[in-house]
């Protein structure tokens, strides 16, 4: 009886596809990734059905479930600018470093006066520290001054874009300065009231609440 | 899978050449791909793909303007939100004497009395949207007809207290119920009358 040879394969196959696309992906997610910074506080926003992006531009107050203000806004020269500003109105004595670091930090809460020392902490050291949270009481309102002279940079930084677009005859994204409120579910409203009424003394009246996704229902 | 053998081994006899080793030039890759893939999933894992969401709210302005015209409200809920998630609400002007009653945040409550005072408007809107759907209006045409019939002179107002015991969620519920059942024409309000004051006491006392 003749042996029946099975055939041979190798149990090898090639991967170089695979690991093409494999890269392809890596590439993909490594350009498209931003990065998630450490916030200072942990905030569990309500729901709602909203679907609407927050906008690239904005100026952002966050409110913790113990009424702690928080104060953020996008764009890094922006942030830099506002806190020169801050530093001549509050007479801090700031370096080049304290103004690269707290560029690149998206969200603070802590007195102005300590921000200085704070900027200069590793991230580990400020978790350890804490947060106060910004003073936003009527006889140290410095809440107001942040959120006022931040809109003027940010409003500066867009008249420099625009006329920049316009001079290379490049389209221009018309996209204003918004003024988003993030607050915890648990937030005492009145607290919030506060905040909001710092923005109307200021003329600001429209807001993007910033809320977690929920399902419409049907109705 | 090795392939870039090193040939070692046989072959030490006397007349053997020397000879130019014949190498595989296929390469080990899964320790390749094992990294690929660990990248991968990190980076998948860690991206954000979106961004928040938001809701867009609007507040009344402080100062009253003399040239403003107070249009007469037919169709008007006051909703009181007070502490421990407890929802007041009365219809019509105060000085009708209303009666204030507790109301759930759940759908069988808040929504289906906004859903009842604001039927006209609600089976409007589906026929608009209906329409739009078979017609491929604009998006921009369909939300300026939602608006327009959602200031009607019959459709639902809706104004929005609190007591100051009222935490962000309930307020943000309420905005987002108002959503919900197509309210536009709304108003978050700071102070509370003495009136409903009163009102919220006896309620409160007395249920």
């Amino acid at each position: 009886m003749p042996k029946i040879k099975m055939p041979r394969s190798s149990p090898s196959l090639d991967m170089t596809p695979m690991v093409d696309l494999a890269f392809l992906l890596v590439t993909f997610f490594m350009l498209t990734a931003s990065f998630r910074q450490v916030e200072p506080v942990v905030i569990e926003a309500p729901s709602s059905i909203a679907e609407d992006l927050l906008p690239e531009n904005v100026v952002q107050v966050t409110i913790d479930k113990d009424g702690r203000a928080f104060f953020g806004m996008s764009g890094f020269e922006v942030r830099k600018n506002t806190l020169r500003q801050i530093a001549e109105e509050f007479s801090l004595k700031l370096d080049e470093d304290h103004y690269q670091k707290f560029a690149g930090m998206n969200m603070f809460g802590v007195d102005t006066r300590q921000l200085p020392q704070y900027l200069m902490l590793s991230e580990s050291e400020r978790e350890n520290l804490g947060s106060k949270g910004i003073p936003y009481d009527s006889t140290n309102n410095q809440l107001k001054t942040w959120i006022d002279l931040g809109r003027r940079e940010a409003a500066k930084e867009y008249q420099r874009l625009k006329e920049e677009a316009k001079e290379r005859n490049r389209p221009f994204k018309d996209d204003g300065l918004r003024y988003a409120i993030k607050a915890d579910g648990k937030a005492p409203y009145d607290k919030v009231k506060e905040v909001i009424q710092i923005f109307k003394d200021l003329n600001i009246y429209r807001f993007n609440m910033i809320t977690n996704v929920e399902e419409e229902p049907k109705i | 899978m090795a392939e870039l053998n090193a040939g070692g081994g046989a072959g030490h006899g006397k007349h053997e050449k020397k000879r130019a080793k014949k190498l595989s030039t296929r390469v080990d890759m899964t320790p390749l791909v094992d990294l690929a893939f660990l990248l991968l999933t990190f980076f998948v894992l860690t991206a954000t793909f979106n961004k928040p969401k938001v809701m867009d709210l609007n507040f009344p302005y402080d100062k009253e303007d003399a040239n403003d015209v107070k249009s007469e409200v037919r169709n008007g809920i006051t909703l009181i939100a007070s502490g421990n998630d407890k929802l007041y609400y009365y219809s019509g002007g105060l000085d009708k004497d209303p009666k204030l009653t507790e109301i759930s945040y759940k759908a069988d409550g808040l929504r289906k009395l906004l859903l009842e005072r604001n039927a006209e408007v609600v089976s409007q809107i589906k026929a608009l949207g209906e329409k739009a759907q078979k017609t491929k209006m604009a998006d921009t045409t369909f939300k300026r007809e939602v608006v327009k019939i959602q200031s009607f002179p019959d459709a639902l107002v809706v104004l929005i207290k609190n007591d100051d015991k009222a935490v962000y969620k309930n307020i943000i519920d309420i905005v987002d119920e108002l959503n919900i059942t197509k309210v536009g024409r709304f108003v978050v309000v700071d102070d509370l009358d003495p009136k409903e004051k009163l009102m919220l006491e006896q309620i409160k006392t007395n249920p």
